[in-house]
């Protein structure tokens, strides 16, 4: 700090210190950049683009030198493709069901964590669990808490004389919620620091002020946190939802898709498509097709939520 | 401020019940590690195991090939997050000092990047990986794993750049210093802590990343550590419980550690890169 202070000598020539001052001046700033866009173009923005292009020919695996250009065939096969629509649906039931109630879990959470309390240190050693585990070994654990026979799930409602050992991942009804459920546990963490992080940026003294204007807990909440804490709120929603949608391993591990495809999100549909029946193409064409339709779901979510503020 | 009692009990019930949600189910992961298979195979499992053995970590590894699979997801995950840091640092410099049309355009990336559904990607890249013979390959998979931890990785080091006050760099130019100097001898140092935050976190994510490996690692001498767990679980979706568990509570033990060790600081970065842009 004492550099810091000791630096400021051209009084006038130092414009501020924050970012966009200066222009990228001469080559030395593209030199920097060079090593990394790079391999963005050919490994990332490249293959996106070729993929776009691969949605329009017929491509699989094995016979990729004959590929044809076949137009929109595939996205119209797509239209009248009942399981992967059924994909679809599961996928924005899994997004959903697993983004809100994790919001509304970690904003809880998040607020008692920035209260003074005894366990703080305990919640953040913890929370670090689900937040390094990899999605597999999650996978692997709640398929170990759900076993009908040796999973701890059956044997606690056994002993609360609720059933006698029901096969959660396996049962058409309870597939979904059992896997969503996994979902919630896996990404409380992040949202939980994020909302944290949001909180920590409301200033005390206005809620100090409202307490003493007489403003009840939900008073303070609705009129000062809250408002502070939105836009944080509503990044993490919205990357949630769009991260939940494309998700893959967990399912895959949990359920692999099963039983019979009620837990067969979107991406689960197009792995199969393209790397177990070497369809290219419609894959392709249905990653397309993901990318548009989430693309317009985020905008009316984020436009809807946007002019819900507004009214207030 | 003032809490009532009731209030405080409330508060302590709701913080317990989340601790339990959270810490409960890796405690059954743990618990059914050490349990020989009588108890396994018993209806009425217990949470504390009464005779605790070794077997199933010394079966875990008979059964599959975990040694190697971890050499493999280390040399993977420890390249992907070297060459990342390298390739990111410069740029993220460029985008945390001069807001130009590219800065702007990487922002954008790193945003959208988010979005992709990797199948979309993944396609394009396996035709191209196959033609280069690179299928199959740990260095095809590192560079994959590379472009893709990029984002986050920018995302992070723009963070850490804007913490460092530009007045220092500013006082090395008045000194003489030219900008390369400047970057080595100013900036390298301040940043190094966020740079090495960065990396592990690029290290961990590749660790753990599964869905690219799966697809592009088809021999099982070259699969990475979460391919190989999956094999555990056979086709029918019977396991061998007790080997399973131990291989799972081993294959996350680094990522354990590594987060431990850096959490505070990725959690910084994070919030630093999306609180100021």
């Amino acid at each position: 700090m004492t550099l810091v202070t000791g630096a400021r000598r051209p009084a006038k020539r130092v414009t501020r210190a924050g970012p966009g001052s200066r222009p990228l001046g001469g080559h030395g700033a593209w030199f920097l950049v060079l090593p990394a866009l790079i391999p963005i173009l050919v490994l990332s923005v490249g293959p996106l683009l070729y993929g776009i292009l691969l949605a329009f020919t017929d491509a699989q695996s094995g016979r990729t030198a004959s590929t044809q250009w076949i137009g929109t065939l595939n996205f119209q096969d797509l239209l009248h493709d009942t399981l992967f629509w059924q994909s679809f649906r599961i996928g924005l039931v899994w997004a959903v069901g697993v983004t809100v109630p994790q919001f509304l879990l970690a904003l809880g959470l998040a607020l008692l964590l920035n209260q003074e309390l005894r366990l703080r240190w305990l919640a953040r050693a913890l929370a670090i669990i689900p937040w390094a585990m990899p999605e597999v070994v999650v996978g692997i654990m709640w398929r170990l808490v759900y076993n009908a026979d040796a999973g701890v799930l059956n044997e606690t409602l056994r002993d609360l004389g609720l059933g006698d050992g029901h096969d959660w991942l396996s049962g058409l009804t309870t597939a979904l919620p059992a896997v969503i459920v996994v979902g919630v546990w896996a990404g409380m963490p992040q949202t939980t620091v994020a909302l944290l992080a949001g909180l920590q940026n409301t200033p005390r003294e206005l809620h100090e002020a409202a307490a003493m204007d007489g403003a009840g807990a939900w008073r303070r909440f609705r009129t000062v946190t809250w408002p502070a804490l939105r836009p944080v709120a509503l990044a993490i929603t919205a990357l949630n939802l769009i991260w939940n949608f494309n998700s893959f391993a967990l399912v895959y591990v949990l359920t692999n898709g099963g039983p019979g495809g009620r837990t067969r999100l979107p991406m689960l549909f197009a792995y199969e498509e393209a790397f177990r029946y070497g369809q290219f193409g419609y894959a392709a064409a249905m990653g397309c097709v993901m990318v548009a339709l989430i693309s317009v779901l985020l905008a009316v979510f984020l436009v809807g939520r946007l002019r819900g503020g507004e009214e207030r | 401020m003032r809490t009532s009692k009731s209030a405080r009990i409330g508060q302590y019930a709701a913080l317990l019940a989340y601790l339990a949600f959270l810490a409960l189910p890796f405690l059954w992961l743990l618990s059914t590690a050490f349990k020989p298979p009588r108890e396994l195979g018993s209806l009425h499992p217990t949470w504390v195991p009464r005779n605790p053995t070794l077997d199933n970590f010394r079966q875990a590894f008979d059964e599959q090939p975990l040694l190697h699979a971890a050499l493999n997801s280390l040399l993977a995950a420890a390249s992907a997050a070297l060459v990342a840091v390298l390739l990111a640092t410069p740029m993220a410099y460029v985008m945390a000092r001069h807001r130009t049309l590219l800065g702007r355009a990487a922002t954008g990336w790193v945003v959208v990047s988010q979005a992709f559904p990797f199948v979309l990607v993944i396609i394009p890249l396996f035709l191209v990986l196959k033609n280069l013979r690179l299928i199959d390959s740990v260095f095809g998979l590192v560079m994959v794993y590379v472009v893709w931890s990029l984002p986050f990785a920018l995302w992070m080091l723009v963070g850490y750049v804007r913490a460092v006050p530009a007045e220092l760099e500013e006082a090395a130019a008045v000194d003489g210093a030219g900008r390369l100097r400047t970057l080595v001898s100013v900036m390298a140092p301040l940043l190094a802590p966020g740079i090495v935050a960065t990396a592990l976190f690029a290290f961990v994510t590749a660790w753990n990343e599964f869905f690219f490996a799966l697809v592009l690692l088809k021999t099982p001498e070259k699969q990475t550590l979460p391919v190989v767990l999956t094999h555990f679980i056979g086709a029918e979706g019977v396991a061998d419980l007790g080997p399973l568990a131990a291989a799972a509570f081993l294959a996350t033990l680094p990522s354990l550690v590594v987060f431990a060790i850096v959490q505070r600081r990725i959690t910084g970065g994070l919030m630093a890169g999306a609180v100021k842009s």
